[in-house]
C-alpha cells in the first residue's frame, strides 16, 4: 500500500499551485505596467487573490496538522529528508509572509485592501512613503526567494520521479481509477 | 401725539443700533500652515486620501455679518499629493488636471446664508480645467479668542469637470465623486 496526501490536500496543493504562479506571473507583469485604469484593477484582483491563498495556506495548515503528511521513503538519505522538509518550512512560511508583506506595503502606501471590493481588512500600519518603500522591496525580496524555493521544489519533485523513480511526485497525483 | 413719539423714539433708537459702531471682527488672515485641503474618493471599493499642498486664500468673515462675508480660493493643483509619485505625475497630465494649462483651481464665493448657529452655507463658482460650476458648500465656524476656524466639506463630480479624461472617463475604477474637505484657519485682521 503507498501512502498517499489526502484527497483534500492534493485539491489544497494543485489550487494554490495554480494561483500562487498567477499570483507571481500577475505581480511582476502589473508592477511594470504604465499607471492606467487596468493597471489599479490589476493590483485590486491581485491583493483580493493574495487575500484569498493566505486563507487557503491558514486552512491547509489546519488540515495539515490534522492529516499528517505520508513519511518520506526509507530509501532518501537523512540530510535530503531534512531538506525536503525544511523546503516544505520554507515554502509555507513564504507563502504566509508574502500576502502579509503585501497587505502591510499597501497600508503603508495608502491603498487599504478591500477583499473582492467589499470586505475591508483592516490598516496595521499607517500611511508613510519609507515604510511603503521598504516593504515593497521586502516584498519583492520575498517573492524571488520563493521563486528560487519553488524552483527547487518542482526541481526535486521531477527528480523523484524520473530519477529515483519513487512516488514523491506520484502520491500528490489525483488517484488513477483502477 | 403720543403714538407718534413712540415712533420716533423706536425709529431712532433702531438707527442708534445699526449705525452704533459695530465692532468689525474680520477673520481674514489665513494661516496656511494651519490650514488644509484633502480630498477622497473611492476606487475600486477602497477609499482613496490625498491633499493639496499649497494654496492661497482672500478671507473676510464677520460673524456679526455674515451676509456680507467673502472667500477666494486659489489651489495649486500642482502641489497635489495622490500618495504616490507615479499618481501624482499622472494626475498632473493632460488627461486629469492638465495643470501645465491649468494650473489652478478657484473657488470664489458669491454669497453666504447663515443657517443657524455656526452653520452656514456658502454658495460660489468653482473653476477647474477651464470649466466653471456653481457650487454650494456648508460650512461651520469656530471662534478660539482671536482665530477662527472654518471646516466643511463638499462632493464635485470630476465628470463635470473633465477631471480623468479618456480611459478615465469612465467611473467603474475611479468613482466620479470626489469628497472635497476643508479646514481653514484665519486669524482677526
Amino acid at each position: 500500500m503507498t501512502a498517499s496526501y489526502t484527497t483534500t490536500a492534493k485539491g489544497l496543493h494543485w489550487i494554490m499551485a495554480v494561483l500562487l504562479i498567477g499570483l507571481l506571473a500577475l505581480g511582476f507583469t502589473m508592477h511594470d505596467l504604465p499607471l492606467s485604469p487596468q493597471k489599479l484593477q490589476l493590483y485590486s484582483y491581485h491583493k483580493w487573490a493574495g487575500v484569498s491563498v493566505f486563507l487557503l495556506v491558514l486552512f491547509r495548515l489546519a488540515w495539515r496538522a490534522g492529516h499528517p503528511p505520508p513519511p518520506l521513503p526509507d530509501s532518501m538519505a537523512k540530510p535530503l529528508q531534512f531538506a525536503a522538509h525544511a523546503g516544505h518550512a520554507l515554502l509555507y512560511l513564504l507563502m504566509l509572509a508574502i500576502p502579509l508583506s503585501g497587505w502591510l506595503m499597501s497600508s503603508a502606501k495608502g491603498f487599504q485592501t478591500v477583499w473582492f471590493g467589499v470586505l475591508p481588512i483592516p490598516d496595521l500600519i499607517g500611511k508613510d512613503k519609507e515604510t511603503g518603500d521598504l516593504l515593497a522591496n521586502v516584498h519583492l525580496a520575498l517573492n524571488l526567494l520563493f521563486v528560487a524555493v519553488l524552483a527547487g521544489h518542482v526541481g526535486a519533485a521531477l527528480k523523484h520521479h524520473f530519477i529515483d523513480k519513487d512516488d514523491i511526485l506520484r502520491r500528490m497525483l489525483p488517484q488513477r481509477r483502477r | 401725539m403720543k403714538k407718534q413719539l413712540f415712533v420716533a423714539l423706536t425709529a431712532s433708537l433702531a438707527g442708534l443700533a445699526f449705525t452704533a459702531p459695530a465692532q468689525a471682527v474680520d477673520y481674514a488672515t489665513v494661516q496656511p500652515a494651519q490650514s488644509n485641503i484633502a480630498f477622497s474618493y473611492q476606487q475600486m471599493g477602497v477609499k482613496m486620501d490625498g491633499r493639496f499642498r499649497k494654496f492661497s486664500a482672500q478671507l473676510a468673515f464677520d460673524p456679526a455679518r455674515p451676509a456680507s462675508a467673502s472667500a477666494a480660493f486659489d489651489v495649486d493643483l500642482a502641489s497635489i499629493d495622490t500618495g504616490g509619485a507615479e499618481s501624482d505625475q499622472e494626475v498632473a497630465g493632460k488627461a486629469w488636471f492638465d495643470s501645465k494649462n491649468f494650473p489652478t483651481a478657484r473657488f470664489v464665493s458669491t454669497g453666504v446664508k447663515p443657517l443657524g448657529g455656526n452653520r452656514y452655507e456658502v454658495a460660489g463658482k468653482l473653476s477647474i480645467k477651464g470649466r466653471t460650476q456653481d457650487i454650494v458648500v456648508p460650512a461651520t465656524f469656530t471662534a478660539q479668542g482671536k482665530v477662527g476656524s472654518f471646516d466643511g466639506a463638499f462632493t464635485l463630480r470630476r465628470g463635470d469637470f473633465a477631471i480623468g479624461e479618456g480611459a478615465w472617463a469612465k467611473f467603474d475604477i475611479v468613482a466620479n465623486d470626489v469628497q472635497v474637505k476643508f479646514h481653514i484657519v484665519a486669524a482677526q485682521k
